[in-house]
This record gives structure tokens, sequence and C-alpha cells, in this order.
């Protein structure tokens, strides 16, 4: 029972499905692009489609990149030793703003999370694996978010790296469980990667 | 009645808008609630760090007319013993997902609430390998589909049952046999769970036998539920 137009309504599911936005915000935005100047609107449609060509994963550590390697991975002053793992690549932004960390990174696309129905295969739990031994990793920083899925992810990663030579670390202490990383000040999240605490399973 | 007071197990969370979250609790009082915890996830918030899953709080909420709104939380068991165990993990979610499931929302069930409280509570004291499987055998019961174990479901003898059909929802003989076989250990360990000596029965080490009640209850949950758990097994399947 639509008071709109097919693809004004097409348009309003579309911007609904996208984070952070709930029915009536999709309704605002649609309503206000409605009304925006062509010129504007075909700019917005021609960043989205621009970015989503050019910006792909980063082949070794699925970073946002716009090579097959992102500066990360291609910078030889970055300590191979030591890799920091995290669920999304807005969080590697959150964490090289503390300036506390020089080694690299992997982003798992995601966090395990048993009732979703995520389990370590839908994430790049695999390719963390490859990589360590062909790159020399001493220890891997579980970055995840302090939340359950956080919590499970770091846990399995533990386990699965029980049987290799390498520390396996957790950043803790500051962060108050349930937030987000990337909300974490540079701060809190600067001590939190110090004090982090060794993972056993 | 516009604010009211609970205790309640966090059952899971949905993230909404740009730093809330909507949590889903079971309370004592007032059975399935879902409520907005606004701004939890920004991480200064000091009501996030209480309403992740497994969670047991106290809380005041606000009725609102779809979500109510949390407006306080005392952690009453942070379930940090749970959280630092992946298998506890996991077994505690598969609990909070059955219960998620089989309940309906703002419907008082305190004997289901009560349950979960005790089943989270022997978890984090040590755990069994018949937790969650025991725990699935009494909310069915609780939730008025206590499975069959007397006599066979289709002619009643009570004579070589030797099965166990989930869409009769119980034992069968010999000869009415239809569903998978059951060995008479498992039949022996779910009268147990059901029949008041639930302490012995978790007591009972990790064996094929525990495994197989623990199968045959999640199957005869995910019946009830009309949906396959998410959460059972997970590291066991893919390990
Ligand atoms: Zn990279
Ligand atoms: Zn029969």
């Amino acid at each position: 029972m639509s008071a709109y137009t097919p693809p004004v309504q097409a348009l309003i599911d579309e911007l609904g499905r996208l984070p952070g936005v709930g029915p009536k915000s999709a309704q605002r935005i649609a309503l206000h692009l409605l009304k925006a100047e062509d010129h504007d609107v075909a700019r917005l449609a021609e960043a989205i489609v621009i970015a989503k060509k050019r910006v792909r994963f980063c082949e070794r550590c699925f970073n946002i990149a716009d090579e097959n390697l992102c500066p990360i991975c291609t910078d030889t002053r970055r300590e191979g030793s030591m890799l920091c793992v995290v669920e999304e690549a807005r969080d590697i932004i959150a964490i090289e703003k503390t300036g506390v960390f020089r080694g690299r990174y992997h982003v798992l696309l995601g966090a395990i999370s048993p009732m979703d129905g995520i389990g370590p295969e839908q994430l790049k739990i695999r390719e963390l694996l490859t990589r360590l031994e062909p790159e020399t990793v001493r220890e891997v920083i579980v970055c995840t978010n302090p939340t359950i899925e956080g919590d499970v992810t770091a846990m399995y990663l533990a386990r699965a790296l029980s049987t290799l030579d390498i520390k396996v670390t957790r950043i803790g202490t500051g962060l108050p469980v349930g937030g987000d990383l990337e909300y974490a000040d540079e701060l809190t999240l600067g001590r939190a990667l110090e004090g982090r605490h060794e993972l056993r399973d | 009645m516009t604010n009211y007071r609970d205790e309640a197990v966090v059952l899971r969370t949905y993230r909404l808008g740009e730093s809330d979250r909507i949590v889903v609790m079971m309370t004592e009082a007032n059975g399935k609630v879902r409520a907005v915890a606004k701004g939890v996830r920004k991480t200064r918030s000091r009501l996030g760090s209480r309403l992740e899953p497994l969670s047991h709080v106290s809380v005041l909420l606000h009725r609102g007319r779809e979500l109510d709104i949390v407006t306080q939380v005392e952690p009453l068991d942070t379930a940090s013993a749970l959280r630092a165990n992946l298998d506890k993990m996991t077994q505690g979610l598969a609990m909070l997902e059955a219960v998620d499931q089989m309940t309906i929302d703002r419907e008082p069930v305190p004997h289901v609430y009560r349950m979960l409280v005790g089943a989270l509570g022997a978890l984090a004291q040590g755990g069994s390998s018949l937790v969650v499987g025991a725990f699935y055998l009494k909310l069915l019961a609780a939730e008025g589909f206590e499975p069959e174990l007397a006599r066979c479901t289709s002619c009643g003898s009570g004579e070589e049952l030797v099965a166990f059909d989930v869409v009769n929802g119980g034992l069968q003989c010999r000869s009415c046999r239809t569903g998978p076989a059951i060995s008479s250990g498992a039949v022996a360990l779910m009268r147990r769970i059901l029949g008041g000596q639930l302490a012995a029965a978790l007591a009972e080490p990790e064996s094929a036998m525990t495994h197989e009640v623990t199968r045959i209850a999640t199957v005869a949950i995910e019946r009830q539920c009309d949906r396959r758990l998410k959460s059972v097994g997970m590291f066991e399947r893919h390990d």
C-alpha cells in the first residue's frame, strides 16, 4: 500500500538497505534526491559507480586498495612479524590513528556470528592462515570488536593458531565491552593495543 | 505503567542506525522483550558493556509502542567465564538461540527464564557435554512438547523401544518404528534429565551417549522451532 509511485518506492527500498538508514531516513533521502538538481544527482550516482569499479580489496590483507596490494602491504618499513587482525577495513583507520602499531593487517570482512550462521569459512580466515608462515609472522594481535561476535572470533583464532609457534594476543583493557572499535578514541585504543594480553584456548 | 523494572538475560542484539542496538532479552516477569539501547556502540556508553548476549542484568525499561527503551542497566553477571572459553560461549549462544526461537514477545514465561539462568550458571561453573541437550529437552517439556519416553508413541507398548521419531514426538517400538534408532543408554539418560535427576545426568562424562542425546534433543527442538538452529555445534561441524 505504498503512497509512492513504483520508481520512488524502489529508490526508498534501495536506500533503506544501506547500513544505518532506517525507513524514515530512506524516505527523507529519497525525497531530497528527487528535489535536487539533475547534475548533483548524476554526480552522486557517478561517484558510486566509479568508486565501486576502481576500489577493490587488497589481495593479501583485504584492506581497501586501488591496486592489487594496499599501501600498507607494499610499505617495506612496516614490521612483517606483527599482524593485526580486524573485522573491517575501517578499523585499520582507527588503529592507524593511534600511531602505536607498525606491523601489517588482515581484514576478516566480518566476525564469526553463530546465531547468524556466519562461521569461519565465510570470513577471510583461511587466507589469514596461509599468510602466516611465508610472512614469518610471530605475533597475531586480534583487534575484533569487544562484542560476543568479536570474542568468539578471537577465541576461534586462538584455537586455530594454537598448533603454530605464534603468539596470539587480544586488545582489551580499557575498551568497553559492546562498543564498536571505530568509535574508540585514539588514546583509549592506543592503550588497549599496548596493554594486549595473550589468548589461550 | 510506562516504566518497569525486571531481570533479564540478553538473547541477542541487532545494530540499529549509527550507534544504537536493538536488544532482545528474556525477562523474568515480562517474557521476551525487544528494546532499543541508545548509543551503546559508542565506546563511552556505560549501557553497552552490560547488554551483550549471555549477560544477566537488572533493567529499567520504558514501554514503547513497538520497541521498549532501555533506561538503566545493572549487571548481575557479565558472563565473563563463558566469554573466555570458545566451547562454553557457543554452547551458551546455542541455548539463547533456542529460547529466542521457542518464545513469543511479551508472553511471560518465568519458568523458562529461570531454566535459562540455571543452565548458563551450570555452564559457567564447569559445564558438561550435556548442558545444551538437557536444556533443550527441559525447554521442550516446559513449553508443552515433552518427548514421550515411557511408551511407543504409535501403539503404546512399553517394550522394545528402539527408535525416536521427532514427528511423533517420542519413542517407538520395534514394530512401529519409522524414526532413527536410539540406544537404551540414551533413553535412560533422557529419562533422568526429564525425571528430576538433572544434576546426576549432567555429571555424566562426555561419551557417544551424551552426544546422541544432544543430537536427538537438537533435532526435536529444531522441529518445534520449524528451522535449524544456527549456533548448534558450529565449531564441531566446521573444525
Ligand atoms: Zn594489504
Ligand atoms: Zn509401537
